[in-house]
């Protein structure tokens, strides 16, 4: 589905990322972790069209994307979400899900009818809202949400561009306990029906919700693997210290 | 969703300037004043379509505006004086300088974007100037008013009354079809947050340009108005002192709105009009209370009724 080829990045002299090569499967969850500053959200910003790469390919559903800028690889399917909440906050919840909607249903140069009464666009917003849990809140300016809703509202926004791979830098990011309850069940309601790269700080989320880790360490992948390998791996295990505990126990659903 | 109320000033203001003769303001020199305002209403209309809508901050308008009027002079020079021809060529040339100077300057942003516009503004100012065959920097007094199917209803005062309150009223609801439809809502998405647009598959260049051109096309029109109105037209109508009285008006009136540039243009000229008959000095009256007006209504005359309501709410 997106295979990652030798990647490279250098922020002045700082390899940011550093020989990257990354293979994501059709309907699995990915996770990246990494300690702080390791390069995970530079590595979405570089799959997503942000950021230009210094060298490496990036290949999405086998073709090559690589010089692609940021739009044309949304259009192709290729959705993200921000660590720091991006939306537009004086749309309303609603307006901001169906502006995703209408980013995949066809021209949007279309100049008469008021999109308001654009039934299709609205009741697509009003599902993906629906799916995680928004949908009493979609009349409401998306500016004046709680931080968890506004996690949450980006999430919808993803969702609703009907994407075939979701990139989702930090969606718990700044979420308080309850709040990290509640998106963590809506990320787990997104198994098996997204292919999802999952960048995460938060490990025992990391460890309940993915089906294959990989450790980014100062820009290099140190490991891939499932859950139980990651959580043996000495390498991981050593580069982590000082930082979060990876959970021994507890197990993965 | 209370949305209408958000119309019932500019509903006022249409009806208000549609009776406006029958009410004791039919006489000749206060129908010239609210033709000037309504055809400058019109612009910053035009004008706070890309501003509000788009976040296109042009300091380059009234070469729009220009073009619009210099086509019925270059025509009018031709006698060519029919509406059906004049109009669309005015709309078309102020549209093909939008596009060619759009395409430039809409590949800058802010400052820059204001800048440029500037500079293009001033590049047709002095183009103005230099043209001789049409009176250089002296202007040009039209032969006559535009005909439309040969009749000659620009000439009648009520009519042309008439003619700008529905050529503002149009605008008006074309613009608002406009920015509530798909496209106006990817306009408005990339003014509120470019990133997000982006990422969602929205490049926003084209999206931008075009708005750009149908503001210009709009100003064209409002310039041939404008023309027929004082039936002279001068390189100084078009200055970049117009640009910065247009963005003004939309600043004064408040962007969050199409209504607020129908007040703005409005409150302006009537203001302005008012002052200079008061005092000799009236500039810096009017500078002064145009100072004040920014300082303390930041949403623009639209949003004083919100900001009365809440000092009400306080207690
Ligand atoms: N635009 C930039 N210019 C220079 N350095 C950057 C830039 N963006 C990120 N960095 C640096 O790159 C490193 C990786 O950052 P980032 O990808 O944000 O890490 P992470 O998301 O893993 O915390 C950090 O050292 C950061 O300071
Ligand atoms: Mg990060």
């Amino acid at each position: 589905m997106l295979s990652l080829r030798g990647l490279r990045k250098n922020f002045g002299g700082l390899a940011v990322t550093d020989d990257v090569t990354l293979d994501v499967s059709p309907g699995e969850i990915h996770a990246i972790i990494g300690p702080n500053g390791a390069g995970k959200t530079t590595l979405i910003n570089e799959i997503s069209g942000v950021l230009p790469l210094d060298a490496g390919q990036i290949l999405f559903d086998g073709r090559d994307v690589t010089r692609l800028p940021l739009h044309r690889r949304a259009r192709l399917g290729l959705a993200r979400s921000f660590q720091i909440t991006s939306i537009i906050p004086d749309f309303s919840a609603l307006e901001n899900t169906a502006l995703a909607v209408q980013a995949g249903d066809g021209s949007s140069f279309r100049f008469f009818r008021p999109t308001a009464s654009e039934a299709r666009l609205n009741t697509a917003a009003m599902a993906a809202l629906d799916s995680v849990g928004l949908a009493h809140r979609a009349a409401t300016p998306a500016g004046a949400m709680s931080h968890g809703e506004k996690r949450q509202l980006e999430l919808a926004i993803a969702l609703a561009t009907q994407p075939r791979l979701l990139l989702l830098d930090e969606p718990l990011a700044g979420a308080g306990p309850e709040e990290t309850e509640r998106l963590i069940g809506i990320l787990r309601s997104f198994r098996g029906r997204y292919t999802i790269m999952l960048v995460e700080h938060d490990m025992q989320a990391v460890f309940a919700l993915a089906d294959r880790i990989s450790v980014l360490v100062y820009g290099r992948l140190i490991a891939t693997g499932g859950p139980e390998l990651i959580r043996q791996n000495p390498e991981v295990r050593a580069a982590y210290l000082g930082e979060d505990d990876i959970p021994l126990s507890g197990a993965p659903c | 969703m209370q949305r209408w109320k958000q119309e019932v000033p500019a509903v006022l203001l249409l009806a208000g300037l549609g009776l406006a003769p029958f009410i004791g303001f039919g006489e000749g020199y206060v129908l010239t004043l609210l033709a000037r305002a309504m055809i400058l209403a019109m612009a910053a209309v035009s004008l706070s379509f890309i501003v509000g809508g788009a976040g296109l901050v042009s300091l380059g308008h009234a070469a729009m505006l220009g073009f619009g009027a210099y086509a019925v002079v270059i025509l009018d020079d031709l006698q060519i004086v029919e509406a059906m021809v004049v109009l669309p060529v005015a709309m078309l040339a102020a549209a093909g300088f939008a596009l060619v100077t759009g395409a430039i300057a809409i590949r800058t942003s802010g400052v820059h974007f204001i800048m440029i516009t500037l500079a293009f503004g001033q590049m047709a100012y002095f183009t103005a100037t230099s043209l001789s065959g049409y009176g250089g920097d002296d202007g040009y007094t039209l032969y006559a008013r535009s005909e439309v199917n040969g009749a000659r209803i620009l000439s009648d005062r009520l009519g042309f009354h008439f003619i700008c309150l529905g050529a503002l009223t149009l605008t008006w609801l074309f613009c608002r079809m406009l920015l509530a439809s798909r496209f106006g809502r990817v306009l408005r998405a990339v003014r509120g947050n470019p990133m997000r647009a982006r990422a969602l598959g929205f490049s926003p260049y084209p999206y931008r340009l075009v708005a750009y051109v149908i503001a210009g096309a709009i100003g064209g029109a409002a310039g041939f108005l404008f023309a027929n109105a004082t039936e002279f037209v001068a390189p100084a109508y078009i200055s970049w002192q117009r640009s910065g009285e247009l963005l003004f008006m939309v600043i004064l009136g408040g962007i969050s709105g199409l209504h607020g540039a129908l007040l703005g243009a409005l409150g302006f000229v009537l203001l302005e009009e008012w002052l200079s008959h008061q005092w000799e000095h009236w500039r810096i009256a009017f500078g002064v209370l145009l100072i004040l007006a920014v300082l303390f209504l930041p949403n623009g005359l639209a949003g004083i009724p919100n900001q009365v309501a809440r000092m009400f709410r306080r207690g």
